[in-house]
């Protein structure tokens, strides 16, 4: 039986340690935000993602995204087995561009929020989730 | 060989530096309005084995925390209106539904703070899902429903809300003392391969960290509970399972009478504490 | 699918104009379609995959849903309260369903 090297530091270290190391970031999750962008720049500023430094239980994260102006916030876990989590489209009564949930997050990862902005540009932004796995209570 | 490499693996597990975030002077208020009691006086039973009496929830992250404070945000309330529409749906060959003797859950108030208790006519210790369950078979010629069944955890938390910020308080004199020294027996007893009783770590070790669980005290003034991991509602004698497994031991049935008895001993050790079913954990 | 139930918050009133907070819960399993059964079969997806909110007919937000949304699917926004009247919230699930709740709102 081969380890990979993640198998090896569990052993080793224990399975908290493993937790802890990020999880790597699927190509499919730069195609996600080039298919939401349909290939434009995208810039920083002016979106904000409210998410814990470590969730509880990577079942139910909650996060929150905002950015004033936008028409639609797309949200992406990049080490997801599949990276998108949902997109968020504001409607002429949205009273705020800005929406809360709970998502599931399979390790330590980034999300990422992008969010298209009236005037046609995007912009980005993303957090660090470290998500505890491994623990008497499961 | 067992004992010590349990010991070392023990001792190395708890040896991690805490990360908790969990804030210990948070309140629990729900809705803006009800005040619960998250940390008391130990009852006199205890003896000195506690400084103090916390509620699981003071040990969880403050996102954590927050979801059971609204009751929009309570994932567990879902189940709360699955249950009332239960409530008034008529089941079984008598043709009643709970409504059609119970009015309202609100008659309900203060059982759930004294559960399990004894029950006189049955001569035995009984937790909620017995309660359930005779009405349904007796009285309302239903099927029982399975203890971990949907319907049940539902019907048990909105029976349980009903007793949300009462004190809870179990009796462990009278009759029940016989099935309470049982509880206390089992909770000071290892269990499994990793030689692990409840007391080992909800006593000794409550707020480290065992691998990547921040520890609590074990209390049940929360139950049922909405499981962030799982997802859904879980009872008592669900984590008393899950937590026996966890020290690699073959484990008790749910509504077996050593988790009666199990079940009783730890209620009656957060004596005090709000009841705050349906609460969040992780 | 049975025992699919929705809860939603919105105030019963609001003046004119206001912008009010909505919350919304529904319990649906949220099946992701990565799990496998006891025999190691994969569960298929079953999921909610769009929620959407209208107010009087017209759009507040439309949320399209993947497997990462959480069981039991939680969304908090924000929308402005013309007039009154009725918000329709839509949840449509992968077999087909649609399930629907309705609330309506006061000016005052």
């Amino acid at each position: 039986m081969t380890f990979t090297r993640r198998d090896t530091l569990v052993m080793g270290l224990g399975a908290t340690v493993a937790a802890m190391l990020p999880l790597p970031a699927t190509a499919s999750t730069e195609d996600a935000i080039a298919a939401f962008t349909g290939g434009a720049s995208v810039g920083t500023g002016g979106i904000t993602l409210t998410a814990p430094e470590i969730a509880e239980n990577g079942n139910t994260v909650p996060i929150s995204v905002s950015a004033p102006g936008a028409t639609a916030i797309m949200v992406l876990a990049a080490g997801n087995p599949n990276p998108d989590v949902g997109t968020f489209n504001f409607g002429p009564l949205a009273g705020s561009h800005e929406a809360s949930t709970r998502i599931r997050l399979a390790g330590t990862q980034d999300v990422i929020a992008v969010a298209k902005l009236a005037d046609g540009s995007f912009v980005q932004t993303s957090a660090e989730i470290k998500v505890t796995i491994g623990g008497c209570g499961g | 060989m067992k004992k010590p490499i349990a010991g070392l693996a023990l001792a190395a597990a708890l040896a991690l530096p805490s990360v908790a975030v969990a804030d210990e002077d948070a309140k629990l208020i729900i809705n803006g309005e009800i005040e619960l009691v998250t940390e008391t006086e130990p009852a006199a039973h205890l003896d000195g084995a506690l400084r103090s009496v916390r509620s699981g929830w003071t040990f969880r992250t403050t996102e954590t925390q927050a979801l059971q404070m609204d009751d929009f945000d309570n994932p567990g309330m879902i189940f709360v209106d699955q249950a009332l529409d239960s409530f008034e749906t008529v089941d079984g060959a008598a043709g009643k539904s709970c409504a059609s003797c119970h009015e309202d859950p609100a008659e309900f108030a203060g059982l759930r703070a004294q559960l399990p208790k004894y029950n006189e006519e049955a001569g035995e210790v009984w937790t909620m899902e017995m309660y359930v369950n005779n009405c349904r078979t007796e009285r309302m010629e239903a099927e029982a429903w399975g203890w971990k069944s949907q319907p049940m955890l539902n019907m048990n938390a909105l029976i349980s809300l009903q007793s949300r910020g009462m004190p809870v308080d179990v009796a462990i004199d009278g009759p029940a003392q016989s099935v309470w020294e049982q509880g206390k027996e089992m909770y000071y007893t290892r269990y499994g391969q990793l030689e692990l009783s409840c007391a080992n770590c909800h006593e000794d070790n409550y707020d480290n960290y065992i691998r990547a669980d921040h520890l609590s005290q074990g209390q049940t003034n929360g139950f049922p509970v909405y499981r962030l991991k799982q997802a859904n509602l879980i009872t008592q004698h669900n984590r008393f399972r899950g937590c026996i497994r966890d020290t690699r031991a073959h484990t008790f049935a749910e509504g077996s009478p050593e988790f009666v008895a199990l079940e009783l001993y730890v209620a009656s050790r957060g004596n005090g504490l709000s009841v705050e079913a349906p609460s969040v954990r992780n | 699918m049975s025992d699919v139930k929705p809860r939603v918050r919105v105030p019963k009133t609001a003046s004119a104009g206001e912008t009010i907070t909505i919350k919304t819960l529904i319990s649906h399993r949220m099946e992701s379609g990565q799990r496998k059964d006891s025999d190691g079969n994969p569960i298929p997806r079953q999921i909610i995959n769009r929620f959407t909110c209208d107010f009087n007919g017209e759009n507040v937000i439309d949320v399209k849903m993947e497997p990462a949304i959480s069981t039991n699917p939680y969304f908090e926004f924000q929308a402005v309260v013309p007039a009154a009247g009725e918000f329709v919230f839509t949840w449509y699930d992968d077999n087909g369903e649609v399930y629907t709740e309705t609330k309506s709102i006061a000016i005052g």
